[in-house]
């Protein structure tokens, strides 16, 4: 296999398949490299709504396929295997990864991020064993069982919606007196006689025998504490990023995010990152394939050395 | 070119329970994305530890009664068998780099 190349691009999901798809067309040399499937995190979602062209909406998978398949007719490579690390040689980027190390002029991180844990007594104890982070994955095991999600926000009440159609009841806690979720989202899930919500609440602890049995749960502005019945408890609290291989290569936040300028260039000339990855970043597969394009196009043009446009310089 | 195995209900205990080598078994369904994600990772470690540990393959959809057993409640979900005994247990996707460590803890 060919080790070198122009570009390479870490992850695959919406900013990835898109970084790829510019690039490939740019006839720049182009490897993606993904840990497991194509398509990301957008090929968890059952119905997507909101990304544009798709008025019916379309299927999570089959976008992650579209966008696979539109940008391997236009040359983009692709390997399955994990990033370990990337390595400065001079001006060449070394990515290494489990398959071997593959060299590139310029570097575009889209490796997003991943699911965030309570850290509370029990989740590990209990993880498998009714505490889960896939609603779609693990709905059947809780057939005509009370289950409980926690949080607030899109990914929270699309497992919420998801569940309905196997358990007997969903309790959403969030710890506000208001969800996050979209709108649309929102009176889905309020008009649902399934969902019922605990406002203000947090999870303190996960008790069972064996398997989860109940909550353990706090009031926050009151104080006080109750217990929940359940058979199973659906994490869904937000995404971290999948940072933790290029610790000392490039400055993070504190969350660990990647730091970019609005050209998705990090303070490493030649490594750009796009999507989820990146401080501040909207989260959307829309605004993940549009950091893809920007980063793919700066990234031609640090290859290029040539301007991409007259835009004036940054102040 | 060796592959993972498919067992079922029915042949679960002579497939895993009387192995000679270790078996890791995937309890897995159609509907798991990162099901679907770990399966070429498995091919991979079906290949790299041919002759030492057998990669088997369970679908819990399909095998409801075996999943029970094992208290499947979350997929994927990869039980290490050594001479019928369930010996480690890894929830949910993980590297393969992970899943190699644990195939060598088992082969010690």
């Amino acid at each position: 296999m060919n080790n070198e190349y122009e570009v390479i691009v870490i992850g695959g999901g919406p900013a990835g398949l898109t970084a790829g798809l510019y690039t490939s067309r740019a006839r720049l040399s182009s490897l993606l490299i993904e840990r497991g499937l194509v398509g990301g995190q957008i090929a968890d979602a059952e119905l997507v709504e909101n990304f544009p062209g798709f008025p019916e909406g379309v299927s999570g998978p089959e976008l992650g396929q579209l966008m696979n398949q539109q940008a391997t007719k236009h040359g983009l490579n692709t390997i399955i295997a994990e990033v370990i690390g990337i390595e400065l040689q001079g001006e060449k980027k070394v990515v290494m990864t489990t398959k071997g190390n593959f060299t590139a002029k310029a570097v575009i991180i889209a490796s997003g991020s991943e699911r965030r844990k309570l850290g509370i007594p029990g989740e590990e104890k209990f993880s498998g064993k009714g505490v889960s982070y896939c609603a779609t994955c693990d709905a059947p095991f809780f057939k005509e069982k009370p289950v409980a999600v926690v949080g607030g926000g899109d990914a929270a009440i699309t497992e919420a919606l998801h569940l309905v159609k196997f358990v007997s009841r969903v309790i959403v806690i969030h710890r506000r007196d208001q969800l996050r979720a979209t709108r649309i989202l929102q009176e889905k899930a309020f008009s649902e006689p399934k969902i019922e919500f605990l406002w203000n609440t947090v999870v303190e602890e996960i008790e069972g025998e064996g398997t989860v049995k109940r909550l353990k749960l706090r009031q926050v502005i009151t104080g006080e504490k109750s217990t929940l019945d359940v058979s199973g408890v659906f994490v869904s609290i937000g995404l971290t990023p999948g940072t933790d291989y290029l610790k000392g290569v490039l400055p993070l936040d504190a969350a660990s995010y990647i730091i970019t300028n609005e050209r998705m260039g990090t303070e490493i000339p030649g490594i750009f990152a796009a999507g989820d990855i990146r401080l501040n970043s909207a989260r959307q597969a829309i605004t993940a394939a549009g950091d893809g394009a920007t980063a793919a196009i700066y990234a031609e043009e640090f290859i290029s050395q040539q301007p991409f446009t007259s835009l004036p310089s940054e102040v | 070119m060796n592959k993972p195995i498919a067992v079922d209900d029915a042949n679960f205990d002579q497939a895993i329970l009387k192995s000679e080598t270790p078996v890791l078994v995937d309890f897995w369904a159609p509907w798991c994305r990162p099901c679907i994600m770990a399966a070429p990772v498995l091919e991979e470690l079906a290949e790299e530890y041919a002759g030492r540990i057998t990669i088997a393959k369970l679908d819990v959809d399909q095998n409801a009664r075996t999943a029970v057993k094992y208290g499947i409640m979350a997929i994927p979900n990869l039980i290490i068998f050594k001479h019928g005994k369930p010996t480690s247990q890894i929830v949910g996707y993980r590297p393969k780099a992970e899943l190699k460590r644990e195939l060598d803890a088992a082969l010690e």
